[in-house]
């Protein structure tokens, strides 16, 4: 038997919830499924490490409010797998072999956790860092621990690392590249940040990986490639996530490395949406398609799948990648392009840089454009330099006005500024030359 | 729905609107007390932009499509259905900042005692947004988009 709904969301996070707000917004009458495979309502992942931390519990965790699916009249199939996508016949096929109808179908499945190419990793205490139980089991760990090694210094390792550190472990980072958080900042931040884990105990290691795991049932110890083994009683793989692009190639769909999408946020085959962690598209100011794997990302891509798939007629503008994040007392921001300033390319890199006050700021110029720019230390008000790169304002004029630390509308020139918020403010009453204006 | 327009060239700047913000959000609604005898202070959620001679005082615009609220990650910040007003919920936020990262106005502002963040409400439970009401040169302006007009400016 196959039941059949309007609209079937499969995935349960970000962008899942963008569109089910969406749809209802514009349709409040037509069915809608939600087909996740973990049992829990929506939570925010990206609230893991802040629950690891102990700085929030468990209850906050969560999304949206407990009643969210009644609420917008959602079948939430939770704790279900789907296994297949029949394009042809429009349906979704659970592990159950239950078969689900569509009309209009998003896959928002987000990403799995990569692995590395070692043996051992079925040992016990190690662990992935993506969901919810794997949190709770890192957390039932911690009793027993004192050391752990966090394979991966990017963002979510970094994260796990800090977290695991206030917990009162022994943390270290892995990281395979030369420093940390490579992709995401420029070197003067990444010393700034290794700097900082040091400071506060945690070991960072760079230009080093894994190459066997050892210990009885549980891991002891980790080797690294030059030899050196690290003791621990917990190991964290934060080497980052893929996209899930299963469903998509069981669709037939277009894949790169993530399921291809347009600005409508639609896949190679009609009725077919795909957006987040999964999704493959547009990034604005890289000029390239590429998976954008943000929050902010995949709650908009969300919201731009439901709008199309209840008929309206909505457009991707703008995404590029923009990561705020925060290590220790550490404030740090990243849009756009991330131009190292060995191999600038056609770009201008100007920056400002404080170690003592773990203070910089840099912005990457195109054309007398930002392409890109990073901020540590002060971040106050940074929404304003992404909205002069969304909008490509030529700011070479006052380019030394971006390094003030309350640069604001005020810093901007008069021309540039009014028409930034010429929807914000109502038309002067004198005219330059002091006549009244009619 | 509601937002607060400006209007530059009235604009003294005078900071008023910041100091009946601050005052709006204190506990007592006193200035005395609220800037003496309040530990910690309330922050204003509007910011006198300032480029002299030119000032004029910016917050939240409570935008349609709000990217504070789409950006979000622990459901914080919403955009209430009925008011329309983008409403922030401390005791949900964690301080992540990327509300801040995105908000086009800089309306967003970092509260440095609870590492949190905070922004204007519009004076929810007051007739008026204070520094509306407060602003003694009508630089502040409260207009109701959905009724297409401006409702509240002293000079019309």
């Amino acid at each position: 038997m196959t039941r059949q709904f309007d609209y079937v969301v499969i995935g349960n996070s970000a962008g899942s919830v963008g569109c089910i707000e969406m749809l209802r917004s514009i349709d409040r009458s037509g069915s809608i499924a939600l087909i996740a495979e973990e049992t829990r309502r929506v939570y925010s992942r990206a609230l893991l490490p802040y629950y690891l931390s102990g700085g929030i519990d468990l209850e906050k965790m969560y999304y949206r409010k407990a009643d969210f699916y009644e609420q917008l009249k959602v079948t939430a199939l939770l704790g279900q797998k789907a296994v297949h996508i029949d394009a042809d016949k429009k349906e979704a096929l659970l592990s159950g072999n239950e078969r689900i109808g569509y009309k209009k179908l998003l896959l928002a499945t987000g990403g799995r956790p990569l692995i590395p190419p070692v043996e051992g990793l079925d040992r016990e205490n190690i662990f992935n860092f993506l969901n919810m139980d794997d949190v709770l089991k890192i957390e039932k760990a911690l009793e027993n621990a004192q050391s752990a090694v966090v394979l991966g210094g990017g963002v979510i390792g970094l994260m796990a690392a800090e977290a695991l550190s206030k917990r009162g472990l022994q943390a270290h980072v892995v990281e395979l590249a030369g420093r940390v958080l490579a992709p995401v900042v420029d070197e003067p931040v990444s010393n700034l940040l290794k700097a900082l884990f040091i400071e506060k105990g945690v070991q960072v290691i760079t230009n080093n990986t894994i190459k066997e795991i050892k210990g009885g049932s549980a891991v002891e110890s980790v080797v690294l490639t030059d030899g050196v083994q690290i003791p621990c009683d917990m190991l964290v793989l934060a080497m980052g996530v893929a996209p899930r692009v299963e469903l998509g190639v069981s669709a037939g769909l277009k894949i790169d490395r993530g399921i291809l999408v347009n600005e409508r946020m639609e896949t190679s085959r009609s009725d077919l949406y795909a957006c987040g962690d999964c999704a493959q598209g547009y990034d604005s100011v890289a000029g390239i398609s590429r998976v954008i794997p943000l929050w902010p990302n995949a709650y908009l891509g969300g919201r731009i799948a439901g709008s199309n798939m209840a008929g309206g007629k909505r457009e991707n503008i703008w995404s590029t990648s923009m990561n705020s994040m925060h290590f220790f007392d550490l404030c740090l921001i990243a849009a756009g392009l991330n131009v190292s300033a060995e191999d600038p390319g056609g770009f201008t890199n100007i920056s400002r840089l404080d170690p003592q006050k773990k203070y910089y700021r840099k912005f990457t110029l195109r054309e007398g454009r930002i392409a890109g720019f990073i901020l540590a230390g002060k971040i106050s008000r940074a929404g304003i330099f992404v909205n002069l790169m969304r909008t490509k304002a030529d700011v070479s004029q006052f380019t030394d006005d971006l390094f003030n630390e309350d640069f604001g509308y005020g810093s901007i020139p008069e021309e540039l500024r009014w028409e930034l918020l010429k929807k914000d403010l109502i038309p002067g009453v004198v005219n330059g030359d002091g006549r009244i204006r009619t | 729905m509601g937002k607060i327009l400006i209007k530059p060239e009235v604009c003294i700047g005078c900071h008023l609107c910041e100091i009946w913000c601050v005052v709006a959000h204190s506990r007592t609604k006193d200035i005395l007390k609220a800037f003496l005898l309040e530990k910690p202070a309330a922050l204003s959620r509007v910011i006198v932009e300032e480029r002299l001679p030119v000032t004029f005082a910016l917050q939240c615009r409570h935008c349609s499509e709000p990217d504070c609220v789409f950006a979000c990650i622990s459901g914080a910040l919403y955009k209430d259905s009925v008011s329309g007003r983008v409403i922030h919920d401390p005791e949900q936020c964690v301080g992540c900042y990327s509300c801040v990262l995105v908000c086009p106005y800089g309306g967003i502002f970092i509260d440095r005692e609870n590492k949190k963040v905070t922004k204007c409400d519009l004076c929810e439970g007051f007739e008026k947004p204070y520094c509306v009401s407060h602003c003694p040169n009508g630089a502040l302006v409260y207009a109701d988009q959905e009724e297409g007009g401006v409702i509240d400016d002293p000079a019309v």
